[in-house]
């Protein structure tokens, strides 16, 4: 029996899948779109599938979760349009070089070169900041109860303090009473664009800390016009791919049905169990998915086929361990609060 | 896939995004009412 071209066990494996990165999305608020491009390429998907199916599957996540932020007046709309133009243009860009590069036979490789780079990086950092102990080191999606149209320029980094000195017009003011340059919104929107399109990623944990560090836009309100972006940038990215035969639904919608279900666990998860108890596993995770990728690289090389094996199990294995532990610390946190008599939150 | 093979390939690219946005959003409304529905009645019983 066969679905969108899937067998059963095929579709039941992207649901699984899906459920555990729909879980450490819905805890994190990212580290869910990342895992997917990597996957399908040990899996022997083509490149362009595999980035056109992430992002087809970052659409539909982002819309379900702008659609929780909705009503929080969390988005600047005016900073959401002129990063969509941006990230347009990247996602194009981005794109053209990943087909170029298919057609020379280098897109596997540089591609999870790229990815063993930025999520080794990103992994490293995440596990030392975890270490360390000061909370650090993520990026905190949860809905803050702030007033968006408070003046938060207070609490802007040094670096985003700097960056609006330059005053190159036009400047644009934006919501938490912050003036940027238009160009310098463009040119932040244009880098993370051109990383969705080349990696099938949405980009929110780079175009995250980018507002906050670079543009210096409060954190609650980068959170959500980062979502409202990552709708319309999955979704042109995807529509780019698929006019290419580049978008898969039957990777796509047995994933997007699994995340989605995830995404309520680690949410509700977030509200019971201390994300800095967790974050050392999810750096300890991302480490893992670059080990997975170069380990897939050097199985093509030396055509070690069992290589691939490997690969897959650390992905796979990685997102299990993270989820696991959320799930876990979640339920042993519950037993306590049932324990005690205390109330568990929502 | 889903009988789209004859459409031009904007066209065709328009509707497989379309089916994954029509998706999302039964996901969101589905999964929302299943919360509602059982979602205490299994927390109680996963820490009873």
């Amino acid at each position: 029996m066969a679905l969108f071209g899937m067998s059963v066990a095929m579709l039941a494996l992207f649901v699984g899948f899906g459920l555990l990165i729909g879980i450490l999305f819905g805890f994190f608020g990212m580290g869910g779109s990342f895992l997917v491009t990597p996957a399908l390429l040990v899996m022997g998907y083509e490149s362009s599938v595999a980035v056109g199916s992430g992002l087809a599957f970052v659409f539909g996540t982002s819309v379900i979760a702008t659609l929780k932020h909705r009503d929080l007046g969390q988005v600047d709309y005016k900073l959401g349009v002129l990063m969509i133009a941006g990230t347009t243009a990247g996602i194009e860009v981005g794109k053209e070089i990943v087909l170029h590069l298919q057609e020379l036979g280098l897109a596997g490789s540089i591609i999870s070169v790229t990815y063993v780079v930025l999520l080794g990086g990103i992994g490293a950092f995440v596990t030392y900041e975890a270490v360390k102990g000061d909370g650090g080191g993520g990026v905190d999606h949860d809905v803050e109860d702030v007033d968006p149209d408070e003046d938060l320029s207070d609490d802007i980094p040094e670096i985003a303090k700097k960056i609006q000195s330059y005053r190159v017009p036009p400047m644009i003011d934006l919501r938490g009473g912050v003036s940027v340059s238009l160009w310098m919104i463009l040119g932040v929107a244009f880098a993370t664009g051109l990383l969705s399109g080349f990696l099938g990623v949405g980009g929110g944990f780079i175009r995250m800390p980018a507002l906050f560090y670079l543009i210096g836009v409060p954190v609650p309100i980068a959170v959500g016009t980062d979502l409202f972006e990552i709708v319309f940038s999955g979704g042109i990215g995807s529509f780019l791919y698929a006019m290419d035969g580049g978008v898969n639904l039957g990777i796509v919608v047995p994933l997007l049905a699994g995340s989605a279900l995830g995404a309520r666990v680690g949410s509700a998860a977030t509200s019971i169990v201390d994300e800095d108890e967790i974050k050392v596993y999810f750096g300890v995770m991302l480490l893992g998915g670059a080990v997975a990728v170069a380990v897939r690289e050097i199985g093509n090389v030396t055509g070690i086929s069992e290589l691939n094996v490997v690969s897959m199990v650390l992905i796979v294995g990685s997102a299990l361990l993270v989820s696991g532990a959320v799930v876990q610390s979640s339920l042993s946190a519950l037993r306590e609060s049932n324990g005690s008599g205390s109330s568990i939150p929502d | 896939m889903i009988g789209l093979s004859g459409l031009p390939a904007w066209a065709e690219a328009a509707a497989l995004i379309g089916v994954v946005l029509v998706e999302a959003m039964i996901l969101y409304v589905g999964y929302g009412a299943v919360e509602q529905a059982i979602g205490q009645k299994l927390i109680d019983r996963l820490t009873s």
